[in-house]
C-alpha cells in the first residue's frame, strides 16, 4: 500500500484547524465558537451526546454545509468549501454513519462515482480497487451489487471510496454504531494501519471505551460548541462523560420498589422471522408485573425495536403468545391493543410518534382516534382533545406558544414530553418506552424519568428500552439483556455494573460474530 | 397569530399563481400576434345569463370530480383514474336507468347507486392491486383509464343504439328525467337538479374528514403513514376504502348532466372532467372550500372563452394554457410558502420561548 | 471475516452473460410458435412484411416516450408528463418541418419536448413539487398549448387548419435493393419459418424511414451513455441515492435537470415521429395516450433499454395489428395460449413453482378455449393489450421489477449526511 508522502507525520503540522466556527439553522444554533486542532497523522476523536453539534461540524468540514462564522484551515491553508468536491480536492474523505451507497449499483460504480477522472470507470478503476482492497484485506469484489453486501462489507466499501480518492484526512461518523465487537476490532486494526501510513483520522463517537482505545487526542462537544480537550491516559471515562453532559451527570435516582405480584404483561415463546427466514426474535419469554419497570439492554439492532413493535401489533409474530392482564391479545390489532391500555413511546418519534405538520392538539388525537377524550369512537371531539392537550402542555411542561403550533416547530425534548404525556393519559396499564430520553435536553430527560417513576408507583407496568445503561440501571426494577433476538441474561440493577451489562450485551469477548448458527449464551 | 398567518399563506399562493398565469397567458397571446387586451376584455366581461347557468352546471361537475381526486390525495393516494372511473360509472348508470327497471324517481336513485358502485368497483381494482401486489396506484389508474375508454367503447359499439352518426344507450324514461331549475328565460337553459349533489358531497366530505375519527385516520395516513400505523390505523384497509370512496364520488360526476340534459350515454358525454378535477383539487389544496373556488374559476374560464372565437382572433384553447399554468404555479407557490412558514414558525417558537425563559434550559432538573 | 448480516443472496443473482443462450433459445421458440400459428390459422397477416413494417412505425413513438421515461426515472424523477411533452413535439415537428424541412423538424420536435421537460424539471427539481402533480399539470399545458399554437400558427398555412397541418415532408426512406426484393418474394411464399424470417428481413430493408432508424439508434445511444460513461453513472446515481451522489461531489440538481430535459426531448421526438412518419401531418390530440403507453412500456421493460425495446415492440405490434386485420388478432389468441402454456411448463420444470405453473396453464387454456370458441376478437381488445399487459406484469412480476431506488422522491440540495 502506498503511504501518502505529503502527510508524513511531523508533529508541527496540523491537518485541520477549526477556528470559531458557527452554524445556525432556522430556530436552532447548531454550532457556535467551535475550536479544534487536529494534528497530522493522528486519530482524533470528537465526542459528544446526540445533538451536541458533531454532525453539523462534520458536514461543515466536508463541505456539505457552509459555516456562518469562523475559519477552517486545512494543511496550513485557509479554505472555504462550497461543496464536498472542494473538500475532496483538499484530501478530506468522509465515511457517513448512514452509508452513502447506491444499493443497485456495483461496488465499482459506487467507488468511482464522482471520481471518474482518476482511473475512468472501466478496467483501470477495477484494477485499482482490487489493489486497495487486497492491500487492506478488504476482500471486496468490484462487480458485486452493494445490496448483496453485509454491513461490515459496506463500511469497507465506504472506506475504499475515500482511499480511492487519495484522501489524507478521513472523517468517520460513528463508525462503530452498526458493527458487532469483532468488526469493531477489525475496523480499529484498519484505522491503526491507515494512521501508520500517515493518514489523519477524525473519529466521531459517543462511545467512551472505543474513544479511549483508539484516539490520540480527544475533543468534547456539548450544546453546539467545543467544551474541552483531553488525552487518553490522562482522563477517566467518568471525567469525559461529565464533560459531555455538563457539570453534573444526571442519573435517575432510585426509589423504593413498587413491584406487585400481579402479572401485567406476559410473553411466551415470541418468535419473529423476516422475509429471508432469519429470526429477528426467537423464543422470547418475559413477564412484567404491575408497578414494575423491566429494562431491556442490548446493542442496537439486536431485536429491541422488533420486540416493541411486535407487542404493539405492528409486526406479526411467527409464533408465541402475548397476554396483557391475563388476556391473550396475540390476535388483536394495534388499535385494539391501544384501547386495552398499551401506551407506546416510540424510538423514532418523527416517524412513529407525531404528525409533524399537524398542530399539537391533533397530535393528541393520534393513537386515541377511538377513545375519550379525543373521540367517541365515531366523531372526533375537538374541544375534548384541545382541553386535554392544554392539560398535557401544563402538566408535562411542554414549552410551546400554544396548542395550535405544529409539532414540527417544537424542540426534540418538548416533542418527546408531549408524546410521553399523551401515552400516559387514558389510564394505561402498560407502556412500551423505547429510548424515551434519546436526543432530548437534560431538563426534559429528568422530567421524563420523573413521569415514568411516578406512573410506576401508580401501578403501571413499563417495558423500557434504552442504550443508556445508566438510565436502565437507574429506572429499572429488573434488566434483561437481548442479543441477536434472544434474551440472554437477567440482572438486578441494584448490583449490576455497566461493565457487566456491556459484556453480556456483546455475548462475552471471545465469541465468534456469526449470528446465524450461534446458540451459546453469555 | 399563527392561524392568521396560515390563512394568509393559504391565500398568497393561489393569488400569486393566478397573477402568474395571467401574465404568462398575456405573453403567449402577444407572442402569437394578438392583443391580450382583447382577451381579457372578453374573459372578464360579466357573463351572460346563459353562460351563468352553464358555469353553475360545469362548476358542480368539476367540483365533484375534484372532490373524488382530493379524497385520495388527502391520504397520499394518487388516484389519476377519476377519468376512467366516471366513464365506466356513467355508462353503467346510463344502461341501468335506460332499462327502467323501476319507475320514476326510484330509477334516479337506482342510477346514482349504480354509478357509485361502478365507480367504486373500478377504483377498487387499483386499491386492491396496491394492497395485495404493491402496484403503484399512479400507474395502475393510468392503465385503468385507458382500459375504461376501450371497454366502454366496445360495449357501446356492441350494444349501443345507432342514432345518426353515433351510438348511444337507450334514452331514459321521461319520468326519470330531471328538468332542473330555470333562473332566467327558458332559452338560457336550466341549472340541473343534481348539481345539488356537489353541495351534498362537499358537506359530507368536509364532515367526514374533519369531524369523524375515520377522517382523522385518513388524514393521519396521508401525513405520515408510519405514525398512522403506530396509532392503530390499518393502512391497507384505508387504501381500499378511500380508493373506493374516491371512485364512488367519481361515479357521480356526470350524473347532473345525464339526468338533466343528456338522458343517454353517447356523443354528448363530456370527457376530460376527470383530469380537470385533478387539476382543480391541486388548485384548491384538496379542501372543499378551495375546490369550490377552483372549480368556479375553471368553469368560468371555460365558458367565457367560448366567445373568444366569435369576438377576437384568439383561440379559446389559450385558456387551457392559463389553467395548466395556474395549477403548476399554485403547486410551486404552495411549496415555497410551506417552506417559508415552517422556518417562520420554528423561529417564532424559539423567540417566544427565549423571551419567556431567559435563563439556561437547565432550569428544570430532577 | 464473517459479518452480522450476511444477506443470503437472493435467487435472482444470475447476472452477466450466462442468460445469452437461454434468450436465443426463447427467441427461436417464439419464431417457431409464430410461424406455426400463422400456418395453422392461415392468418398470414400476423407477420407479413407489411404488418411488420406497420408495427415498426407504431413502435417508434411508444419507444421514444419510453426512452424519455427511462432518462428521467433513472435520474429519479417520475415523468408522467410524457404525454404532454409528446404533444408539444408533434406541434414542433410540424412547425419546423413546414418552414425548414423534416430534419430541422425533428430538432424542433426535440426542442418543444425539451421545453416541456424543462418545465417539469423546474417544478420538480428546483421547486421540489411532487412529481405526479407536476406531470399532470404538464399534460394539461401541453395539450392546451398545442391546440392554441396550432390555431395561432397553422390556420392560414397551406395544408393547414385550426386543428391540423398536412402535406409535411417526411424524412427520406431507404430500401436496400437486393435484400429487400428477395426477402419480400420469399415472405410471399408463406413457407414455414423461412418466410417468417424473410418477413422480418423485408420489414427492416424495405422503405425504412430514416427517422425510424434514428429512433432505434437512440435506444443504443441512450444505453451506452447511461451505462458506459461517467456522465451516465452520475445520472443514474441521482436516481438510486442522490444523497450519496451529492456527498461525492455530483451536482445532483444539475444532472436531474439534464435528465428530465433530455427526457422531454425524447418524448418530443416521439411526437414528431407521429406527425412526420406515422401519419401525413399534424393533427391536434394526435398522441392519443401514447405517452402513457410509453410509460407502460418502460415499466414493462423494467427500466432497462433492452426491456423497453421489447415492450415497445410488443405494444407497437398489437397497436398496428388492431388497425390492419381482425383475423390476425384472433390468431394471436392462439399464440398467447401457446406462450402461457410454455411458460407454465418452464415454471414447473425449472423453478418448481407448481401453483404459479397451474395458474399460467389455466390462463393458457382459457385463451385456447377463447380461440376455439370464437371467430373474431373485437378490435378494442387489441387496443387494451398494452395496458392490460402492464397491469398483469405489475401484479404478478412486481418482485422482479427494479425501479431506481430514489425514483419519485423530492430531493433537496444539502440533505446529504
Amino acid at each position: 500500500m502506498n503511504a501518502s508522502p505529503t502527510a508524513s507525520p511531523t508533529a508541527a503540522t496540523d491537518a485541520i484547524q477549526v477556528r470559531g466556527v458557527g452554524k445556525r439553522f432556522p430556530g436552532v444554533i447548531a454550532n457556535h465558537d467551535v475550536d479544534i486542532t487536529i494534528r497530522s497523522g493522528t486519530v482524533h476523536a470528537l465526542i459528544g451526546e446526540n445533538g451536541a453539534g458533531k454532525s453539523t461540524l462534520m458536514k461543515i468540514l466536508y463541505g456539505v454545509q457552509k459555516p456562518d462564522d469562523g475559519t477552517l484551515v486545512v494543511g496550513g491553508e485557509e479554505v472555504s468549501f462550497g461543496s464536498p468536491t472542494d473538500a475532496i480536492a483538499h484530501g478530506i474523505g468522509m465515511v457517513f454513519q448512514h452509508f452513502m451507497l447506491a444499493d443497485n449499483l456495483t461496488v465499482l460504480e459506487n467507488v468511482v462515482l464522482g471520481a471518474e477522472k482518476i482511473h475512468g470507470i472501466g478496467d483501470a478503476a477495477r484494477r485499482r480497487i482490487v489493489e486497495i482492497s487486497t492491500a487492506y484485506g478488504f476482500d471486496l469484489d468490484p462487480d458485486e451489487l452493494v445490496e448483496d453486501l453485509g454491513v461490515g462489507e459496506r463500511q469497507r466499501v465506504e472506506i475504499l471510496k475515500v482511499l480511492y480518492r487519495g484522501a489524507k484526512i478521513i472523517i468517520l461518523d460513528e463508525p462503530t454504531a452498526v458493527l458487532v465487537p469483532q468488526e469493531v476490532d477489525a475496523l480499529f486494526g484498519n484505522l491503526r494501519e491507515l494512521k501508520a501510513e500517515g493518514h489523519t483520522i477524525l473519529f466521531i463517537s459517543h462511545k467512551l471505551d472505543e474513544v479511549l482505545a483508539i484516539a490520540d487526542d480527544i475533543t468534547v462537544m456539548r450544546r453546539g460548541t467545543t467544551v474541552g480537550e483531553a488525552h487518553p491516559g490522562e482522563v477517566t471515562k467518568r471525567e469525559l462523560a461529565e464533560l459531555m453532559v455538563g457539570s453534573e451527570l444526571p442519573t435517575p435516582e432510585k426509589t423504593a420498589s413498587t413491584v406487585t405480584d400481579e402479572v401485567q404483561l406476559e410473553i411466551e415463546g415470541l418468535t419473529l422471522t423476516d422475509a429471508f427466514g432469519r429470526d429477528l426474535l426467537s423464543g422470547i419469554d418475559l413477564t412484567i408485573h404491575k408497578g414494575e419497570v423491566l429494562g431491556i439492554a442490548g446493542v442496537e439492532g439486536n431485536g429491541q425495536a422488533e420486540l416493541v413493535e411486535t407487542v404493539m401489533g405492528m409486526r406479526k409474530p411467527t409464533a408465541g403468545v402475548i397476554r396483557v392482564g391475563g388476556e391473550d391479545i396475540s390476535d388483536w390489532d394495534t388499535r385494539e391493543r391501544r384501547e386495552a391500555g398499551i401506551g407506546y413511546i416510540p424510538e423514532d418519534r418523527h416517524r412513529h410518534g407525531l404528525l409533524l405538520d399537524a398542530p399539537l392538539w391533533e397530535n393528541r388525537i393520534l393513537g386515541f382516534q377511538s377513545r375519550e377524550p379525543a373521540s367517541n369512537g365515531f366523531l372526533i371531539n375537538r374541544s375534548g382533545a384541545r382541553e386535554d392537550t392544554q392539560r398535557i402542555v401544563e402538566e408535562y411542561d411542554v414549552r410551546t406558544p400554544g396548542i395550535d403550533t405544529n409539532s414540527r416547530a417544537l424542540s426534540g425534548g418538548n416533542q418527546q414530553k408531549l408524546i410521553v404525556g399523551r401515552e400516559m393519559s387514558g389510564n394505561p396499564v402498560l407502556v412500551l418506552a423505547a429510548h424515551p430520553t434519546r436526543g432530548v435536553d437534560v431538563g426534559a430527560q429528568a422530567a421524563i424519568w420523573g413521569h415514568i417513576k411516578k406512573a410506576r408507583e401508580e401501578g403501571l407496568a413499563v417495558l423500557l428500552i434504552s442504550a443508556d445503561l445508566d438510565e436502565l440501571i437507574g429506572l429499572s426494577d429488573r434488566i434483561e439483556v437481548i442479543l441477536r433476538g434472544r434474551l440472554v441474561g437477567e440482572f438486578d440493577p441494584q448490583t449490576v455494573t455497566p461493565q457487566d451489562l456491556g459484556s453480556a450485551m456483546t455475548g462475552g469477548a471471545d465469541e465468534p460474530a456469526d449470528d446465524q448458527t450461534q446458540e451459546d449464551r453469555a | 397569530m399563527t392561524a392568521v398567518r396560515r390563512v394568509l399563506g393559504a391565500l398568497v399562493a393561489p393569488l400569486v399563481a393566478v397573477v402568474a398565469a395571467m401574465a404568462i397567458t398575456s405573453i403567449v397571446i402577444m407572442a402569437s400576434g394578438s392583443s391580450p387586451g382583447d382577451f381579457w376584455e372578453v374573459i372578464l366581461e360579466p357573463p351572460a345569463d346563459r353562460t351563468m347557468v352553464n358555469i353553475v352546471n360545469q362548476t358542480s361537475m368539476i367540483f365533484l370530480s375534484a372532490l373524488a381526486a382530493a379524497i385520495g390525495f388527502r391520504m397520499n393516494l394518487f388516484n389519476i383514474g377519476v377519468e376512467g372511473q366516471y366513464q365506466v360509472a356513467s355508462y353503467a348508470a346510463a344502461v341501468t336507468v335506460g332499462a327502467a327497471f323501476v319507475p320514476g324517481l326510484l330509477n334516479v336513485v337506482l342510477g346514482l347507486v349504480v354509478a357509485m358502485v361502478a365507480g367504486a368497483a373500478w377504483a377498487g381494482i387499483a386499491g386492491l392491486l396496491k394492497v395485495t401486489r404493491g402496484v403503484s396506484e399512479v400507474i395502475s389508474t393510468i392503465m385503468l383509464n385507458a382500459i375504461a375508454v376501450t371497454l366502454v367503447g366496445y360495449l357501446l359499439n356492441t350494444y349501443g343504439i345507432r342514432a345518426g352518426n353515433s351510438l348511444r344507450t337507450t334514452e331514459i324514461p321521461e319520468s326519470s328525467q330531471l328538468a332542473g331549475f330555470t333562473p332566467f328565460l327558458d332559452r338560457d337553459g336550466s341549472i340541473w337538479t343534481l348539481s345539488i349533489l356537489a353541495v351534498v358531497a362537499g358537506i359530507g366530505f368536509s364532515f367526514l374528514l374533519n369531524r369523524t375519527s375515520f377522517g382523522f385516520d385518513l388524514r393521519a395516513t396521508g401525513a405520515s403513514e408510519t405514525a398512522a400505523v403506530a396509532s392503530g390505523v390499518k393502512v391497507n384497509r384505508m387504501v381500499i376504502i378511500s380508493m373506493m370512496m374516491s371512485g364512488a364520488i367519481a361515479g357521480l360526476i356526470w350524473m347532473p348532466a345525464f339526468f338533466g340534459a343528456a338522458h343517454t350515454y353517447g356523443s354528448t358525454f363530456q370527457f376530460q372532467l376527470g383530469f380537470t378535477g385533478i387539476a382543480v383539487a391541486l388548485l384548491g389544496r384538496n379542501r372543499p372550500l378551495g375546490i369550490v373556488f377552483g372549480a368556479l374559476l375553471f368553469a368560468f374560464l371555460n365558458e367565457q372563452s367560448n366567445r373568444l372565437t366569435l369576438l377576437t382572433d384568439i383561440s379559446q384553447n389559450v385558456v387551457q394554457i392559463t389553467q395548466g399554468v395556474i395549477v403548476l404555479a399554485v403547486v410551486v407557490a404552495y411549496e415555497v410558502v410551506r417552506r417559508r412558514q415552517q422556518a417562520a414558525e420554528q423561529n417564532a417558537v424559539k423567540r417566544q420561548l427565549d423571551a419567556a425563559k431567559p435563563s439556561d434550559d437547565k432550569a428544570v432538573t430532577a | 471475516m464473517s459479518t452480522l448480516t450476511a444477506t443470503p443472496a437472493p435467487p435472482t443473482s444470475q447476472r452477466a452473460g450466462q442468460n445469452y443462450w437461454m434468450w436465443l433459445l426463447v427467441g427461436l421458440g417464439v419464431l417457431v410458435a409464430v410461424s406455426a400459428v400463422r400456418v395453422i390459422t392461415g392468418a398470414h397477416e400476423i407477420d407479413t412484411p407489411g404488418s411488420l413494417r406497420a408495427a415498426l412505425i407504431a413502435t417508434c413513438p411508444i419507444l421514444m416516450a419510453a426512452l424519455g421515461g427511462l432518462w428521467s426515472e433513472r435520474a429519479g424523477v417520475v415523468n408522467i408528463g410524457l404525454e404532454g411533452q409528446m404533444i408539444l413535439g408533434t406541434w414542433g415537428a410540424a412547425y419546423f418541418t413546414y418552414y425548414y424541412g423534416p430534419w430541422v423538424g425533428i430538432l424542433g420536435a426535440a426542442l418543444l419536448g425539451a421545453i416541456g421537460g424543462a418545465l417539469h424539471a423546474l417544478a420538480t427539481v428546483t421547486f421540489g413539487v411532487d412529481h405526479i402533480v407536476s406531470g399532470v399539470a404538464i399534460n394539461i399545458i401541453g395539450l392546451g398549448a398545442s391546440k392554441f399554437l396550432a390555431e395561432a400558427y397553422f390556420a392560414n398555412l397551406q395544408g393547414g387548419g385550426v386543428r391540423q397541418l398536412t402535406g409535411l415532408d417526411s424524412p427520406p426512406s431507404v430500401t436496400i435493393p437486393g435484400l429487400s426484393d428477395g426477402a419480400v418474394a420469399l415472405a410471399d411464399q408463406r413457407w414455414f419459418v423461412i418466410s417468417d424470417v424473410a418477413s422480418v428481413v423485408a420489414a427492416f430493408t424495405t422503405r425504412v424511414n430514416l427517422m425510424t432508424v434514428l429512433c432505434f439508434a437512440l435506444v443504443g445511444v441512450s444505453a451506452y451513455v447511461l451505462w458506459k460513461t461517467s456522465f451516465g453513472l452520475r445520472l443514474r446515481s441521482c436516481g438510486e441515492n442522490p444523497q450519496a451522489a451529492e456527498s461525492l461531489g455530483v451536482n445532483v440538481l444539475l444532472y436531474k435537470w439534464v435528465a428530465v430535459t433530455t427526457s422531454g426531448a425524447m418524448a418530443g421526438i416521439g411526437g414528431g415521429f407521429l406527425a412526420l412518419v406515422a401519419s401525413s401531418g399534424f393533427v391536434t390530440g394526435q398522441t392519443n395516450g401514447r405517452g402513457y403507453i410509453g410509460l407502460a412500456a418502460m415499466i414493462f421493460g423494467n427500466w432497462r433499454p433492452s426491456g423497453i425495446l421489447t415492450g415497445s415492440l410488443m405494444f407497437g405490434y398489437t397497436d398496428s395489428l388492431r388497425l390492419r386485420s381482425t383475423g390476425a388478432i384472433h390468431a394471436l389468441l392462439l399464440l398467447v395460449a401457446i406462450g402461457l402454456i410454455a411458460f407454465a411448463v418452464w415454471k414447473l420444470v425449472k423453478t418448481r413453482q407448481t401453483v404459479q405453473a397451474i395458474v399460467f396453464a389455466v390462463a393458457g387454456g382459457l385463451f385456447l378455449l377463447w380461440f376455439l370458441a370464437t371467430d373474431a376478437v373485437p378490435r378494442e381488445f387489441a387496443g387494451m393489450t398494452p395496458y392490460l399487459a402492464t397491469l398483469l406484469v405489475l401484479a404478478f412480476a412486481s418482485q422482479r421489477l427494479r425501479m431506481p431506488k430514489a425514483d419519485g422522491q423530492v430531493y433537496r440540495k444539502g440533505s446529504a449526511g
